[in-house]
């Protein structure tokens, strides 16, 4: 027993192990049918699947509020978002063959490419890296807030500063919107306004 | 033998208010309503001022034929009341009704964030069956729904990090333990803030645009009968009993009460949690729904910036303090 907490080993797996990499399965494999579906509205549920699926392995991997953050943007936020624009434009319900792209060979290659970077990074970075299940929990919040405002402050700021551009923007784009189109005002119950404006600018 | 014996009673208790609690709340709103609007309410079933009205209810929901329509998404539609009700049941677990480590299902270290984002996940279930009833109200309802949620999920997250900062801790047990009285003023608007963007998230009146019964044939939930609509309506009441204990833990202070807080906590959190209960079903009497313009410049213009405010607010308070 206590040989094999000196030297962990692939061979002996836990529970947790097993668990990780049976839930590892399933997130693979839902998010393997998101993008092969012909149908658009499932591949946005079975997004759903693939991303709770991400957010169950962080808790296994003791990070906890990484895993309820997970949940909370991109589960609560990120797929209503896609599923409110898919009802806004068309979700049809069955298949609608006219979606496949015809780049998805390329897709299929960028996929892969980054998948393997990935892969190859992170596990050349953690391959002797060990998480004490028993001790006090490695990602808990403290634990995840002291680490990033210590030693990743840096990148934390450039995210901020991205996403502040990002922000700026969207808002400029729905700006530029509203100014070719001086007739149609702040009331979008007038839609005859819309086609006058539109008339004038032609 | 021990543990799963503990972890076994907690569940089943958390399993217990999840089934009684909401019934609780609907039969209030019926006799509750009813009396506001000068009227009695259910008086016959069981006997004694109609108590066992929900009960009936229920048993009339079971005997209904359960329907899937024809151009449905048959998976997806019978999918959809599930993912809406068990995510309350999920949130129930991590609620604190007292003191100490045993009054509580399970304390989650990120308490805040995992009711928030459990709470979030419930609404899928309502997009889904706007989606998949494949009826032009429902998909209406569901967009209503998403655009709701969109909006009213900011200054809930807003306002409960308020709290947190206030706390220094974003676990609900640790939030109650750092309480003092007077973070109540402190974080008054807050508060209100938070309850308001809860009642939005659940669709109850004012907020019930997406279920609008009179314009859109409540929305997502058109096409649904028998058991699978008492599931949804369990989730509104369900959702109830969860923001009106969530709004309790986070600024009400919880178990804290003018006396005897150890012995009594949990009377003080059930009493605080029922006042606010009445409270969403006294503003569901009084006002009128909001259209869809005015609840989207609520959220955006008033409620979005007061939060912002009240957080800054909370960083000045904590800085000063300190």
């Amino acid at each position: 027993m206590s040989l094999a907490a000196d030297t962990p080993g692939f061979l002996s797996p836990t529970g947790v192990e097993i668990t990780f990499v049976l839930v590892g399965l399933v997130t693979f494999g839902a998010a393997l049918v998101t993008v092969t579906t012909r149908q658009l509205v499932h591949a946005a549920l079975w997004l759903v699947v693939a991303l709770g699926g991400l957010a169950v392995e962080y808790l296994l991997l003791t990070a906890e509020f990484i895993a309820w953050v997970q949940v909370l943007i991109y589960v609560g936020s990120v797929v209503v978002l896609l599923l409110f624009g898919l009802m806004l434009t068309r979700a049809p319900i069955g298949r609608s063959p006219d979606a496949d792209s015809g780049n998805r060979w390329a897709a299929l290659a960028v996929a892969v490419a980054s998948a393997g970077t990935l892969i190859w990074v992170v596990v050349d970075a953690f391959r002797t890296t060990w998480i004490d299940l028993d001790g006090p929990a490695a990602g808990s919040t403290k634990a995840t807030g002291q680490s990033l405002f210590q030693n990743w402050v840096l990148p934390f700021e450039g995210l901020s500063v991205l996403l502040l551009a990002a922000l700026v923007g969207a808002i400029v784009l729905s700006r530029k919107a509203k100014e070719t189109d001086p007739a149609a005002g702040p009331d979008p119950a007038a839609p005859h306004s819309g086609e006058q404006g539109e008339k004038e600018t032609r | 033998m021990n543990d799963v014996l503990d972890v076994t009673l907690r569940l089943l208790i958390v399993f217990v208010v999840f089934l009684t609690f909401p019934l609780l709340v609907g039969q209030t709103e019926h006799k509750v309503m009813a009396h506001m609007q000068g009227r009695l309410g259910p008086m016959y079933a069981g006997g004694f001022h109609g108590w066992a009205q929900l009960v009936a209810d229920g048993v009339k929901f079971a005997q209904k034929e359960d329907i899937v329509p024809a151009g449905a998404d048959r998976r997806i539609f019978q999918l959809a009341p599930a993912v809406a009700l068990l995510p309350y049941l999920l949130v129930l677990l991590a609620i604190p009704v007292g003191p100490g480590e045993g009054a509580v299902g399970q304390v989650v270290d990120a308490g805040i964030f995992f009711v928030l984002a459990v709470m979030g996940v419930g609404v899928l279930g309502s997009l889904m069956a706007g989606w998949a009833s494949a009826n032009k109200f429902s998909l209406l309802g569901g967009l209503r729904t998403a655009a709701q949620l969109l909006a009213y999920e900011l200054p809930m997250l807003l306002t409960a990090a308020s709290v947190a900062m206030a706390a220094g801790t974003v676990s609900l047990p640790g939030i109650l333990d750092a309480f003092e009285w007077w973070w109540l003023p402190w974080q008054i608007v807050g508060a209100i803030v938070f309850f308001v963007a809860g009642l939005a998230e659940l669709q109850r009146p004012p907020f019930d645009m997406p279920v609008a019964d009179s314009e859109i044939i409540f929305g997502a939930y058109t096409e649904y009968t028998g058991l699978r609509f008492a599931l949804f309506l369990l989730a509104e009441y369900a959702g109830i009993v969860v923001l009106c204990g969530l709004t309790t833990v986070l600024f009400l202070g919880g178990w804290h009460g003018p006396w005897d807080d150890d012995g009594l906590g949990w009377v003080w959190t059930l009493l605080k949690t029922a006042v606010l209960a009445f409270i969403v079903i006294w503003l569901r009497v009084t006002y009128p729904r909001l259209r869809e313009d005015q609840l989207q410049k609520l959220s955006w213009t008033l409620l979005v910036p007061l939060s912002l405010a009240q957080i800054a607010l909370t960083g000045v308070v904590k800085v000063v303090i300190r």
